[in-house]
C-alpha cells in the first residue's frame, strides 16, 4: 500500500471522498493480513501443522487482533515444493496483499519465496527457516528470524557431544540447505573426528543403507538431522537395527520433539537433544502457552509451536508500536527490530542481521511426573550465542 | 569396507529389490498381456498402503490389517478394470497414458479428502520390532528380514503359477502372443480382470509391509512407479523372470550405490565434497545401468514376446 497525497480541497466532491477514504487507510489499516504459508502437506507436515496451531493460539489471547487491529490469516500449503511455493506466495502479495508473511518451514522453500516476497515489500516473519544465505552477505531488512539461525541448535549439540567425551561421531542430514547448514554447525563445535558424513535426499525414508554405513564405521555417537517423518522413520530403524546398543544418537531440537516422540515413543528415552525453548521453562509466558496449547489440541506443543507462538507475538507488539499505520515502512521495521514481546523462551532480542541472539539449552528425553515420555530441561549450553554469519551481513537501508 | 558391512547391504538390497518386484510383477502382466501403459499402478500401491494402514489401525492387529487390505485393494480395482480401463485396451498408448494419468490423479485428490494430507506412520508388529542376531557382534532388523521372507515366498508362488498351472499357461500365451491367444479361445476379458485383480493385491502386500519403513503419504506411488517402469523395462516388458531379476538388479544397485559410491569418491576427494558429490550421483546410477541394458538388449534382459 502506497500513501496517497491527501487533497484540502478538492473540485470534485466524488473524487474528494474517494480519495478521503484511501487516506485514512494509509495512515491506520483497519485490519493486518497475514499470509502463512507452510508445509502441511506430506512427511514434513506436523511442523507446519504446529507453528500454524501455535500462531492462531496466540491470536486467541489477543482476541483475534494484532496491535489492536483485526487480524485475517490467510492459510496455503507449500507442498514442501519450491515451485508450488512461489505460486503461492505470488498470489498472496499480488491478489491478497498481505501486510506480512510467516510460516515457512524448510529452507530451500524459503529461499525460493524470500526474493519475491522483499522485492513486494512484505515483512517475512520466519517462525522456522533459517538459511545462513540470509543471515550473511544476502540479509535484508524485510527477513526476521524469531527462531533461530539454522546452524544454532547443532552447534550447541556440537558442544554437548565434544563435552561428554566422545570421539567419533557420524553424521546424518538431508541434502538440501538447512542440511549443510546443520552438519556444518556440528562441526563448528565438534571436537573429535567425523568418521562418515552423508547426505540423503529429501524424499528418502528408508535409512537401511545408511544404517550399515554407521554400523562399519565404529562411531561411538550418531548425530542426525532429520526433520519430522524423516527422523521418526530414522530413529525405528535405528532402534531396529540394534545400533542403540552400540552407540549414543544426538540430535538438535528438531529431531526429539513432540511429533517424534508421539510416534516413536519409548525407544527415544535418553536422548538428549537442544533447543532454544523448552515446554518445561518456568517463565510466565510460557505457562500460559504450554497450558492453553494443551487444552485446545490436547497435546504438548513442539518447539514449533512456539516458534508460531512468537512469530504472532512479534508481530502484535510491532503493530502496535506503529499505531497500526503500516504504510510506513521504515517505522515498522524498526518496531519489528525492537521486538518488545515476551517470548515464551525467556529473553530475547535480534541481532544486526535480524536473526536472534539467545541461549541455546540441553534437554533429555525422560518419563515426567505423569508418566509420559517428554523433554526435561537440563541447562544450558550457550548463553547470547549469536550466528556465526552476521559478520558477512551489511543491513541495508530500506 | 568389511564382511558385515557387505551382508548387511546385500541384504538391504534384496529387501528393496523383493518390494519392487512385487509392484513390477502386476506392471509386466498388465503392459505385456493386453500392451496396457498403466500409470495408475502406483495409485494401486498408494490406496493399498491406506487401505493396510486403515485396516491396520482399526483392527488393531497388522496381520488382519495386512489381509482385509489386500483384498478391498483386489476388489477396487476388478471395478476399475471393468469400470474404465477395459474401454482403453483397444487405443493407442498416448490415450492410455492420458487416461491412467488422470486415474493417478483423482486416486492422489480422493486419497487426500479420505484421509488428509498428513502422512499416516505404522509400526511394525511387535515381535518383529527389535533387532535380530544373525550371528555374534552383528544383528538385523527383524522386520526387514520378515519382508525379504515375504518376497521370496511371494515370488515362489507367483513362479508356480506361471509355469505350472493352467492359468498361467494362458496369461504366457496372452503375452507371448494376445490375437492368437484369443483365437485358441483363451478369455483374455476374464483373465486380465483376474490378472489386474492380483497386481493390485500384490501392490497392497509391498504398500502394507512398506508402511512401518516408510510413511503412508499422497504421492508415495509415483516415485515407486518410475522404478517399478525401470524394472520392466529392464527385464523385459511381459516377463515375470524379467521382472524379477530387473527387481533384484536395480535394488542392488541402487543400495550399493549409496554406499559404495560415497565411499570410494571419499577415497578419491576426502571432505565434503565427496559426500555431497556422492548423494547427488548415486540416485543416478539405476538409470545408467538401464540405459545400458538397453543399449546392448533393447528388448530387455528377458523379452517375452515372441
Amino acid at each position: 500500500m502506497t500513501r496517497l497525497p491527501c487533497p484540502l480541497s478538492a473540485p470534485l466532491l466524488v473524487a474528494a471522498l474517494a480519495a478521503a477514504s484511501l487516506c485514512t487507510a494509509a495512515q491506520a489499516a483497519d485490519a493486518v493480513k497475514v499470509g502463512m504459508l507452510s508445509t502441511l502437506s506430506g512427511p514434513g507436515a506436523g511442523l507446519g501443522i504446529d507453528i500454524r496451531d501455535g500462531f492462531n493460539l496466540a491470536l486467541q489471547h489477543t482476541g483475534g487482533k494484532l496491535g489492536g487491529l483485526p487480524a485475517e490469516v490467510i492459510v496455503a500449503d507449500d507442498q514442501m515444493n519450491p515451485e508450488a511455493a512461489k505460486q503461492t506466495a505470488d498470489r498472496l502479495i499480488k491478489r491478497d496483499k498481505v501486510d506480512f508473511m510467516t510460516g515457512v518451514v524448510f529452507s530451500n522453500i524459503m529461499l525460493a519465496v524470500g526474493q519475491p516476497i522483499f522485492a513486494s515489500k512484505t515483512f517475512y516473519i520466519s517462525a522456522n527457516a533459517g538459511p545462513s544465505q540470509y543471515a550473511g552477505a544476502q540479509c535484508n531488512p524485510y527477513f526476521f528470524n524469531v527462531a533461530w539461525q539454522n546452524d544454532n541448535l547443532h552447534e550447541a549439540v556440537g558442544k554437548v557431544v565434544t563435552d561428554k567425551g566422545f570421539k567419533k561421531a557420524a553424521i546424518l542430514a538431508p541434502n538440501y540447505p538447512a542440511g549443510k547448514d546443520a552438519l556444518a554447525g556440528f562441526k563448528r563445535y565438534f571436537k573429535g573426528q567425523v568418521v562418515m558424513e552423508t547426505y540423503t535426499p529429501l524424499s528418502q525414508l528408508d535409512y537401511g543403507a545408511e544404517l550399515s554405513k554407521m554400523r562399519a564405521s565404529g562411531a561411538d555417537s550418531v548425530y542426525i538431522f532429520l526433520p519430522g517423518g524423516l527422523g521418526i522413520n530414522f530413529i525405528k530403524q535405528f532402534v531396529g537395527a540394534g545400533l542403540s546398543k552400540d552407540m549414543t544418537l544426538f540430535g538438535p531440537g528438531f529431531s526429539a520433539d513432540e511429533d517424534v516422540i508421539r510416534a516413536v515413543g519409548e525407544p527415544m528415552l535418553g536422548m538428549f537433544n537442544t533447543s532454544q525453548w523448552a515446554h518445561d521453562m518456568a517463565n510466565a509466558a510460557n505457562k500460559r502457552f504450554v497450558a492453553d496449547f494443551q487444552k485446545a489440541h490436547g497435546r504438548l506443543p513442539s518447539l514449533y509451536a512456539s516458534q508460531g507462538y512468537d512469530a504472532a507475538r512479534l508481530m502484535d507488539a510491532a503493530v502496535r508500536d506503529v499505531k497500526g499505520n503500516l504504510a510506513d515502512k521504515a517505522a515498522l521495521r524498526k518496531a519489528i527490530e525492537a521486538a518488545r514481546f515476551e517470548s515464551v523462551r525467556g529473553d530475547f532480542k535480534f541481532n544486526t542481521n535480524h536473526y536472534p541472539v539467545q541461549d541455546y539449552h540441553l534437554r533429555v528425553i525422560t518419563l515426567d511426573a505423569q508418566g509420559r515420555v517428554t523433554n526435561r530441561l537440563l541447562g544450558k549450553v550457550f548463553e547470547k550465542h549469536a550466528d556465526a554469519y552476521v559478520g558477512d551481513c551489511k543491513m541495508p537501508a530500506l | 569396507m568389511n564382511a558385515v558391512l557387505l551382508v548387511e547391504q546385500s541384504l538391504n538390497g534384496l529387501q528393496f529389490g523383493l518390494m519392487l518386484f512385487l509392484l513390477a510383477a502386476g506392471l509386466t502382466l498388465v503392459f505385456g498381456i493386453m500392451d496396457m501403459v498403466n500409470l495408475a499402478h502406483g495409485s494401486l500401491y498408494m490406496v493399498g498402503a491406506y487401505l493396510v494402514a486403515t485396516a491396520t489401525l482399526a483392527s488393531g492387529s497388522f496381520w488382519l490389517g495386512l489381509g482385509v487390505g489386500m483384498l478391498a485393494t483386489a476388489a477396487l480395482a476388478a471395478l476399475l478394470e471393468v469400470g474404465l480401463l477395459r474401454h482403453f485396451y483397444e487405443r493407442d498408448h498416448l490415450a492410455q497414458v492420458l487416461g491412467t494419468f488422470a486415474v493417478l490423479l483423482m486416486a492422489n485428490e480422493g486419497v487426500r479428502m479420505v484421509w488428509g494430507s498428513q502422512a499416516i506412520s505404522l509400526n511394525p508388529p511387535e515381535a518383529l520390532a527389535g533387532p535380530v542376531e544373525l550371528w555374534p557382534g552383528f544383528s538385523y532388523s527383524a522386520y526387514r528380514l520378515f519382508i525379504i521372507a515375504v518376497g521370496l515366498v511371494v515370488a515362489a508362488l507367483l513362479y508356480l503359477l506361471v509355469t505350472r498351472t493352467r492359468l498361467g499357461m494362458q496369461v504366457r500365451a496372452g503375452a507371448s502372443n494376445r490375437d492368437m491367444a484369443l483365437a485358441m479361445g483363451v478369455p483374455v476379458r476374464r483373465l486380465f480382470t483376474g490378472v489386474f485383480a492380483l497386481g493390485a493385491a500384490l501392490c497392497a502386500l509391498a504398500g502394507g509391509l512398506l508402511g512401518p519403513l516408510l510413511a503412508v503419504q499422497v504421492g508415495m506411488g509415483e516415485q515407486i512407479l518410475i522404478l517399478a517402469f525401470v524394472v520392466i523395462v529392464i527385464g523385459g516388458i511381459g516377463s515375470m523372470r524379467g521382472a524379477f531379476l530387473g527387481a533384484l538388479l536395480v535394488g542392488g544397485v541402487d543400495t550399493a550405490g549409496r554406499t559404495l559410491l560415497p565411499t570410494a569418491l571419499q577415497w578419491l576427494w576426502p571432505g565434503e565434497a565427496a559426500a555431497n558429490a556422492g548423494a547427488t550421483v548415486a540416485p543416478i546410477l539405476i538409470y545408467l545401468l538401464m540405459a545400458a541394458v538397453l543399449f546392448f538388449k533393447p528388448r530387455g534382459l528377458f523379452p517375452a514376446h515372441g
